[in-house]
């Protein structure tokens, strides 16, 4: 992980400080801090040169630094929104505008999203709009129980959207991983085992690099490096192997515990299977995604130090999977020590991440549920994901030292009646328009006595 | 629990009461001793509603902020309900003498919420092949089928619904691979072992149908027709050529199918049209007029505030998402002013949820929509926002007579909620159906446990 890491934060440090960062302090708001505290009023936030510098109470303007009076609005850090597919889909029934499957390809963990993210896209503006300043975006499992490689993108307005890639591989041991690897969870199972078995092997004999003994990437463009895995000596492998070498490559550094695996699962005895798997392969650094009955699982999870994505308002038995949902999963895992955030694809649409963890709010007041207080539920999309993502203190907090990712509310950003009303990513403050805005104007009235309405631009 | 059981009993008795004709089924004429047969006709009404109300408490809710469904708000106000009816809603100066009286200071009552578009039931949860019961696509054109006849009241969406978000009618639609889908119903969202006992008494039926790139998609994607939004309006209108021939026969032999088509001509079913466009709602409206109906409501209407006022000429609902957009090209231009701009142009609006999530939070989806329109200057009051997710969803589905809002002499279904229903932190504390109390956040028992869920993991456990 210290090798990607190392890559990362430099690429990094590039892509989120451009030129046009602003110096500004806002004053005069209701602060959250996204760590899990409770906001504060009166509050004041410093950014310079695209990073915070102090957000809080009692934080002085410094001399000759621009102030701007939020008059008592909410300001918080962005949201961070994962696991999506931002950027890589324009209309998902469109399957020319669609890159989130890869159904016909000969290629599965080695798919790498971060060469066709489109910082262009519709969805990356209107989520912008929403006030998500940064996510994680992959592919999903299609040909194989292996997804591919997501990445962690901002969605600011420059061209580079990508800020870590290959930042995890995505798997599905649940339900639909079982259709996948031919029809049974028992067929998954086996297939991940001999994944990362082969994986191992061919890491060591091709002398994959990791750990931060490798050879120097290649940069390709400014922001990605080309996968140093994909350039590793040839080999000769047994005939009796399932993966490509391109594939086989790719799970290195996750049987390695370099890169993180995202494993999509719901049911309780899915989830225990899953994290035995840290008994077979200990390094593994595994994310659950989904985990609807991870409430009845909830102490294993914490003991094991396994990070949940969860999907927050779950509450049907959708499937056999899933009998046990209930929108008290959230605030039940996280009584019991689990480190949980939101999935933000287990929901129609991301931007409604705010929504959920509100609703996880007034869950609270519900006799015999278990929520989260206001504090806690910002977090689960701010910081815990943030974390989660590799960008502890980085991103999804107001704290010193991390991106200046600043969102100013026009009401509690909890509430469903509440939008930003300036964004800025990494100290820049960001447009907000996007065809959805330009509809909403044009259709304004339905005047045409002049002109048809085609030339109202 | 045993005044339920009575009551059950009782209903079984007056369901055997209602089917006396049968016996008109089959007769034999005088001096002729062939046997005639007759099916049952329309008239008499085939499947019939079952439902009668449970026993419910005269009850005063006191002090609440009222949202009486017709865009009236009473802050401090009272509402009455007994035998199954709504009594008196008003201010301080109602008497509450003879009324188990409910403090509900602080707290907020509306009328039971409506869902004028969902699919419990006949897509119900798990969602398993097998319980793929929305869409008979196996022709585009089906009026015969009906919808109650998938749905599945065991189904574990209904008691979210009426839980979580305070639901106490739907309508249940065929889903929209067809041009025309089928009939419709409208349930009373109470907890029953037939479909029968759900059926919301005097509820008119509905008529699916879609318009657009799902019927075109699914039998163009066979190589049959439609597999264009031309080859659509084709086979619609000639199947309304035919009946309406069907219509002014005399001698026609009776045809499920056309006679669904011939209670819309007739204004006794009413049309729920699946559309998107702009374009194509024109479209159909313009169809609609070559053949003689009328369109309810327009659902999944996206695109409706580019035309909110060809919608108000020929007045037609629109019942819509708030936030929905972008995931087919008939969606892409969906924004979350849609509703505001319709309101604007004096149309009526209706959020729908076409779904077994959204349907536990449509009072969310109000408000969200409600927001958009304040930002940009459309000022909608929290009391007609309401009424998008009542009244106005009673009135498209035709039984605005009878529930949709809190008035003398309607039915007595009331949600009391713990806190602003247009707030993300406020949920159903008490659901009352025809004055019965189906849900109480209070009480562990008083939520509905459907057999499914018997004996499995989190059984009756808070959803």
């Amino acid at each position: 992980m210290k090798r990607l890491l190392t890559l990362a934060a430099s690429a990094l440090a590039l892509s989120a400080v451009p030129a046009t960062a602003q110096d500004v302090a806002i004053t005069n708001a209701t602060v959250v801090t996204g760590d899990g505290s409770e906001p504060v009023e009166g509050g004041t936030i410093v950014v310079r040169s695209g990073r915070v510098v102090a957000a809080g109470a009692g934080v002085e303007v410094p001399a000759g630094m621009q102030a701007l009076d939020a008059g008592g609005a909410w300001v918080t850090p962005g949201l961070f929104a994962t696991v999506t597919t931002l950027g890589i889909v324009d209309v998902s029934a469109v399957s020319q505008s669609n890159d989130t499957r890869s159904g016909g390809s000969p290629f599965s963990a080695a798919l790498d999203v971060a060469p066709v993210v489109n910082p262009n896209s519709q969805h990356m503006l209107v989520h912008r709009a929403a006030g998500i300043t940064r996510a994680a975006t992959t592919t999903m499992p299609s040909a194989s129980i292996f997804a591919g490689q997501g990445a962690i993108i901002d969605l600011d307005s420059d061209s580079n959207p990508v800020t870590r890639a290959r930042a995890f591989q995505l798997v599905d041991l649940g339900e639909a991983g079982g259709r996948i690897a031919g029809g049974s969870r028992a067929a998954a199972h086996v297939l991940f085992r001999n994944a990362l078995r082969e994986a191992g092997r061919y890491g060591d004999a091709a002398r994959i690099p990791g750990g931060g003994t490798g050879p120097q990437s290649t940069q390709a463009r400014d922001d990605i490096t080309v996968d140093p895995r994909m350039v590793g000596q040839d080999t000769e492998r047994s005939s009796d192997t399932l993966l490509t070498r391109f594939d086989a490559a790719a799970l290195v550094p996750v049987v390695r515990g370099e890169q993180k695996l995202y494993v999509l699962v719901e049911r309780a005895a899915d989830i225990r299977s899953v994290l035995a798997l840290k008994s077979e392969f200990p390094d593994l650094d595994m994310v659950l995604v989904g985990a609807s009955e991870g409430w009845l699982v909830a102490n294993e999870i914490a003991a094991a130090g396994v990070p949940v994505l969860a999907d927050p308002l779950d509450a049907l038995p959708t499937g056999f999977d899933q009998l046990a949902a209930t929108q008290s999963n959230v605030g039940r895992m996280k009584r019991a020590g689990v480190k949980v955030g939101l999935n933000a694809a287990g929901i129609s649409s991301p931007r409604r991440i705010a929504q959920q963890a509100g609703n996880l709010v007034g869950l609270s007041k519900v006799p015999g549920a278990t929520g989260l207080s206001w504090g806690e539920a910002f977090a689960t999309i701010s910081s815990v994901p943030a974390d989660i993502s590799g960008m502890g203190g980085e991103a999804g907090v107001l704290s010193a030292g991390a991106l200046g990712d600043v969102v100013i509310w026009d009401g509690d950003p909890l509430e469903v009646t509440s939008v930003p009303t300036r964004v800025f990513i990494g100290g820049v403050e960001q447009p907000l328009g996007n065809h959805q805005s330009r509809l909403r104007d044009r259709y304004r009235d339905l005047d045409e006595s002049d002109l048809p309405k085609a030339y109202d631009w | 629990m045993k005044a339920l059981i009575a009551a059950a009993s009782a209903l079984a008795l007056a369901g055997c009461a209602t089917t006396g004709s049968a016996s008109s089924g089959k007769e034999s004429k005088n001096g002729d001793d062939a046997t005639r047969f007759a099916a049952k006709t329309e008239a008499e009404g085939p499947f019939p509603s079952t439902y009668s109300p449970y026993p419910g408490e005269a009850t005063a809710l006191v002090g609440a902020t009222v949202f009486d469904g017709a865009g009236e708000r009473i802050d401090g106000g009272i509402v009455l309900f007994r035998d199954g009816k709504v009594v008196a809603v008003g201010a301080s100066d109602v008497s509450t003498e003879g009324y188990r009286v409910i403090d509900a200071s602080g707290k907020f009552v509306t009328p039971g919420i409506i869902d004028i578009h969902s699919h419990l039931g006949d897509y119900p949860s798990p969602s398993v092949p097998a319980h793929s019961d929305g869409n008979e696509a196996t022709a585009p054109t089906t009026p015969d089928v009906w919808a109650e006849h998938s749905v599945w009241p065991q189904d574990p969406g209904f008691s979210r619904a009426l839980a979580n978000g305070g639901v106490t009618a739907l309508q249940i639609l065929p889903g929209s691979a067809n041009l025309m889908g089928g009939r419709s119903v409208t349930l009373k969202n109470v907890p029953s072992r037939t479909v029968q006992g759900m059926k919301f008494p005097g509820a008119p039926y509905g008529f699916k149908m879609a318009c657009g790139e799902n019927p075109k998609r699914v039998y163009g994607g066979r190589n049959r027709k439609p597999s264009t939004r031309m080859g659509n309006f084709a086979v619609n209108r000639q199947t309304w050529y035919d009946a309406i021939n069907y219509a002014n026969d005399d001698d026609a032999k009776r045809d499920l199918g056309k006679e669904t088509l011939k209670g819309v001509l007739e204004g006794d079913i009413l049309v729920h049209n699946h559309c998107y466009r702009a374009d194509e709602m024109a479209l159909v409206m313009d169809m609609a007029k070559e053949i003689g109906y009328r369109v309810s409501a327009f659902h999944h209407a996206v695109e409706s505030y580019k035309i909110g006022d060809l919608l108000r000429e020929n007045d037609v609902c629109s019942a819509i998402w708030a936030d929905w957009y972008g995931f087919k090209m008939e969606a892409y231009d969906g924004i979350m002013e849609n509703a505001a701009l319709l309101q604007q142009a004096g149309a009526c609006v209706v959020i729908h949820s076409d779904s077994e999530d959204d349907i536990q939070r449509l009072n969310q989806e109000a408000a969200k929509a409600q927001a958009a329109g304040a930002r940009m200057g459309i000022e909608i009051s929290d009391a007609a926002t309401i009424g998008w997710i009542t009244l106005n969803a009673a009135k498209a589905m035709g039984i605005d007579d009878m529930t949709g809002s809190l008035e003398p002499g309607k039915m007595a279904d009331v949600v009391l909620w713990n806190g602003d229903p247009l707030s993300v932190y406020s949920r159903p504390e008490k659901v009352w159906i025809d004055g019965a109390l189906l849900y109480d956040a209070q009480d562990p028992k008083r939520r509905p446990v459907s057999d499914f869920e018997l004996g499995q993991p989190g059984e009756g456990d808070v959803k």
